[in-house]
């Protein structure tokens, strides 16, 4: 993270989505599964007891972010600015 | 045209098969061997698009052919064909529900979660359509080869079907079974 802070933020909208990893995948640094498969932010990402939901991105992992957003099948992720 | 209006029709066959496999994989959630989650995801557009590119190519030089006796109408309403009307109109149909997966597959992100899957479920109906109608009508849908591979691509995906159906078909199926208080495991479609 650079000192300024994320380039953007992804939003997991954990009602929709079913943990199916895609885009776990595509950010290993940022995101983690949980047991059930669930995406969240990584250790570290978030301020311990901080909204796990809404993971901070660097400038070099927005395209991934972006096509994570693409690519999840369930419509469950968008960017939000930081 | 008409031999390659056969083939192409085939080739689509075979593709269609290929990408509802690689759908009902995705839909698990696993990996392919060592071709991770979002590529097989890709796969599956990619195929999905590259069997429409294939159905352009199979049922145009039909409409060009005068043999065949297609025209525009017949593409898109069924069951009105000169020939083998029955048989030609299970294409026709398949055809209406590739264009409407393939459509809500590409505007899903406008269309919303709940519009895209209920269209995508279609591509349950149309798979048997389309195999219906490369077999039925197709000049030598009856000859050996042809139902040969007709066979093996039925087995390929009634047994993916079955797996689908199976309890253990997600990845994480014995975690969200076993652990009572799983933070929202309980059943999607
Ligand atoms: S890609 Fe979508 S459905 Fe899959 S784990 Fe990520 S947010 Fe959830």
């Amino acid at each position: 993270m650079s000192p300024i802070g994320p380039a953007a933020r992804l939003h997991i909208d954990w009602t929709r989505c079913d943990g199916r990893g895609l885009c776990a995948e595509l950010l290993p640094e940022a995101l983690t599964r949980d047991d059930w498969g669930y995406p969240l932010a990584a250790p570290g990402r978030v301020r311990s007891g901080a909204d796990k939901s809404n993971v901070p991105v660097t400038g070099a992992e927005l395209a991934a972010a972006m096509d994570a957003v693409k690519l999840c099948p369930l419509l469950a992720l968008r960017i939000t600015r930081p | 045209m008409w031999a390659f209006g056969r083939v192409s029709g085939l080739v689509s066959m075979v593709l269609l098969t290929a990408s509802v496999l690689l759908g009902i994989l995705a839909r698990s959630g696993r990996p392919l061997l060592v071709i991770p989650r979002f590529s097989v995801t890709l796969l599956h557009r990619n195929i999905s698009l590259l069997a429409v590119v294939f159905l352009v190519l199979h049922v145009a030089p039909l409409l060009l052919d005068s043999y065949a006796r297609v025209n525009v109408v017949d593409v898109v309403v069924p069951f009105l064909g000169s020939y083998k009307p029955f048989w030609q109109g299970l294409g026709t149909v398949a055809l209406d529900l590739v264009a409407a997966v393939v459509l809500t597959g590409v505007f899903r992100h406008r269309l919303g979660p709940r519009t895209f899957r209920t269209v995508h479920w279609l591509s349950y109906a149309m798979w048997p359509l389309a195999l219906a109608h490369s077999v039925g009508n197709g000049t030598d849908g009856t000859s050996a080869p042809v139902v040969a591979a007709a066979v093996v691509l039925c087995v390929a995906v009634l047994a993916a079907a079955a797996w689908r159906m199976s309890a253990g078909f997600l990845e994480t199926a014995a975690v969200r079974r076993s652990g009572g208080n799983a933070r929202k495991g309980w059943g999607r479609p």
